[in-house]
């Protein structure tokens, strides 16, 4: 797994890409859309990845905020091949893990959460 | 939805596709000495003239920045302000060089997106684009001629 950002950032991440099944996990500048540190396998495009993830985070959290449900916190997006799973940090950063399609959610989730609390 | 409107249609489509992707607000497609291929979300004549006199002349700058550092030109360069961002790239095609200039809105798009579909709409206009050749000299007699033409055509007159 091949990695970018500083090492504060890249040792949180690793807390996500040890779990079994995480094949990439990235750090997003949520406005921006622009990545700040990520730890991907060969093959994700991790600029493309952040870009759209942020831009999901942008319309879901005006989606909630219009149903009056407030912030968007933790989506999971599932497809056949993986999923994309991402949590919020505040207003300013994402946490983004890439898995297989038979990766324990929960755990993820679970180090994504502590990923965000380590970088708020 | 919005228009594109175009000076030479093959750069219609890849701009089309792009301002839709990339949610961009405004699109000036030009050359570096400011002549405009196509453009995206202006409604005055004015405006596309005062953009792109004021794109190239950025471009021009940095890239005598460049030069006077020893560094090839900048490949892109960003600003972003409270609501909008303005993203200004040049790039070579076989038409020649161009320049691309994108203002997005911070509600709608974002840098990642502006920067990531960018690189599509390089490829697509580079796939598309004519050879150096094909583009014929402008003379001093057609020159206001073909200026009014390229007006009528971003503004679909």
């Amino acid at each position: 797994m091949s990695g970018s950002g500083g090492s504060a950032f890249g040792s949180a991440l690793d807390l996500v890409t040890r779990v079994r099944g995480v094949r990439g996990a990235m750090l997003v500048a949520r406005p921006d859309g622009l990545v700040v540190a990520e730890q991907l396998m060969e093959g994700i495009k991790g600029g493309a990845v952040a870009a759209l993830a942020a831009s999901v985070t942008v319309r879901l959290q005006r989606a909630m905020g219009t149903a009056g449900l407030g912030s968007c916190q933790f989506w999971h997006l599932q497809c056949d091949h993986g999923s994309l799973l991402a949590v919020t940090v505040g207003e300013t950063m994402l946490v983004v893990a890439v898995t297989e399609p038979d990766v324990n959610v929960g755990l993820v989730r679970l180090e994504l959460l502590r990923v965000a609390e380590s970088t708020a | 939805m919005t228009t594109v409107r175009a000076v030479e249609m093959w750069t219609l489509d890849p701009l089309t596709t792009y301002v839709a992707e990339a949610g961009a607000r405004l699109v000036l497609l030009m050359t570096p000495a400011g002549q405009v291929l196509a453009q995206s979300g202006f409604s005055k004549a004015l405006d596309v003239m005062g953009a792109s006199a004021l794109g190239a002349a950025i471009m021009a700058s940095t890239t005598e920045l460049a030069r006077l550092l020893g560094q090839p030109p900048f490949s892109a360069l960003n600003h972003q302000g409270r609501q909008h961002g303005i993203f200004l790239s040049g790039f070579a095609t076989d038409r020649g060089p161009l320049v691309a200039l994108v203002v997005y809105d911070l509600d709608v798009s974002s840098l990642g997106l502006v920067q990531l579909f960018f690189e599509h709409l390089v490829a697509d206009l580079r796939a598309a684009s004519p050879k150096a050749g094909a583009t014929k000299s402008v003379l001093a007699a057609d020159f206001e001629r073909e200026l009014t033409e390229s007006l009528n055509a971003l503004f679909g007159r």
